[in-house]
């Protein structure tokens, strides 16, 4: 899915923040987003992958105001879709914690994912074979899936080569969906930076762990 | 969710939200506090530097820990939420390893805790992938043009923890007073460890 989310190499964005030593909460209210957002798949009865698309779903606008923002949105876009609240009982909600007299709407029927699990974590075990070995060239196919996925634009179509074999894991592109963990090899690609960039880059490598579904062979 | 809704303060939405799950019996303040007070007390890169200052004076927990980082890591305690593949890449003379999230903000929760405001930031995710040495500069690490970089990108479920250059001038530094210089920017690659 071709969204705001998929940052790497978009240019804009402008200088680099400065490195501060703060704490992990600026103020209390991120807190509690925190908690939300992190009991929200356990709320929902959803997994970490779906929490990433709905993430992702958030408007751009919304998105760009902070990332506790996106987090607290995100996570209620999935209670959403499972129906454990609904846009208008916050709006009401919130119009009431400000004074102002509006009626509740009723609460939604929950509606939670019937979702395969191979139990907790991401790391699963595959009985076939890797299709690719250490030092082998590898292609990043051309992919745009409608759907949650982790394969960034920036890599797509680009060559690299197999530098790690990374454990096998739940595959975020079929978990997020609840169609089933669909566990998969994942390695480690890594590609030089002329390969994304064209010839004035940098010089530099970029690593990226990449689900096997989302590589082709070079021949 | 839709666009054309008007934006509600993000604190005001968080209040909201908490009420009516907490109506649900689906959320309650002893849990909410007790996830704040883990990760503003016990979980961030305190944890991480322990771990760096003792790969800088046990060399086989530093073969350890560049062999498995994640068996290494729990050694010390140190595992749970976004922490189940750890890998720690080791910076050199002539090697600077980096890392960044470009589709969230994924961050080796056990070892640094949740990631400070500038990881997170849009100029953060979009440049390290493209422009590392130049945003490298802007955060004050001026790398010699002989130094590789290295940038990973944490697009899976493992995490990666940069494991610093010991500063020269510590020969004689404990373990504990090792710890206390490193910093969570140079566990990430944005920084190096100064001299004391």
């Amino acid at each position: 899915m071709d969204r705001i989310h998929d940052m790497g190499g978009k240019q804009g964005f402008g200088q680099m923040p400065e490195l501060t030593d703060a704490p992990p909460f600026a103020e209390a209210w991120e807190g509690k987003a925190f908690v939300i957002g992190a009991l929200a798949a356990r709320i929902a009865g959803t997994n970490l992958h779906a929490f990433r698309h709905a993430i992702e779903r958030v408007p751009p606008d919304e998105y760009l105001v902070g990332y506790w923002n996106r987090w607290t949105i995100g996570a209620q876009i999935m209670m959403e879709d499972s129906g454990i609240v609904t846009d208008e009982e916050v709006r009401a909600r919130a119009a009431r914690l400000t004074g102002r007299d509006v009626p509740e709407p009723s609460p939604p029927t929950p509606r939670k994912p019937e979702m395969p699990s191979g139990g907790a974590g991401n790391l699963r075990s595959v009985e076939t074979p890797r299709a690719f070995a250490l030092g082998d060239r590898v292609r990043v196919a051309d992919l745009d899936p409608a759907g949650h996925t982790r394969l960034p634009r920036y890599v797509r179509r680009h060559t690299g080569t197999v530098t790690a074999l990374q454990p096998c894991q739940v595959f975020p592109d079929t978990a997020a969906h609840f169609v089933g963990e669909n566990p998969q090899h994942c390695y480690t690609v890594q590609f030089d930076s002329r390969e994304l960039w064209g010839p004035d880059a940098e010089p530099f490598r970029l690593s990226i762990d990449l689900f096997e579904p989302y590589l082709e062979p070079v021949t | 969710m839709t666009s054309e809704t008007e934006h509600i303060d993000p604190a005001l939405r968080v209040e909201a939200l908490a009420s009516l799950l907490t109506e649900r019996g689906l959320l309650d303040e002893a849990t909410v506090d007790n996830f704040i007070k883990t990760y503003e007390q016990s979980v961030g890169p305190m944890n991480g530097a322990k771990v760096v200052a003792k790969a800088w004076t046990d060399p086989q927990y530093r073969a350890r820990l560049l062999a498995d980082g994640t068996a290494a890591i729990a050694e010390l305690g140190f595992k749970g939420p976004q922490g189940e593949h750890i890998i720690v890449l080791e910076n050199t003379p002539t090697m600077h390893h980096v890392v960044v999230c470009t589709l969230c903000s994924c961050y080796p929760w056990p070892v640094l805790g949740l990631p400070p405001s500038w990881y997170k930031d849009p100029a953060y995710r979009s440049r390290m992938v493209r422009e590392p040495r130049r945003v490298l500069r802007e955060f004050g690490l001026d790398l010699d043009d002989n130094v590789e970089i290295a940038v990973h990108d944490s697009s899976s479920e493992v995490r990666y923890m940069v494991l610093p250059q010991r500063p020269a001038g510590t020969e004689d530094a404990t373990e504990e007073e090792l710890a206390a210089l490193v910093t969570r920017d140079a566990m990430v690659g944005v920084a190096k460890v100064a001299a004391p």
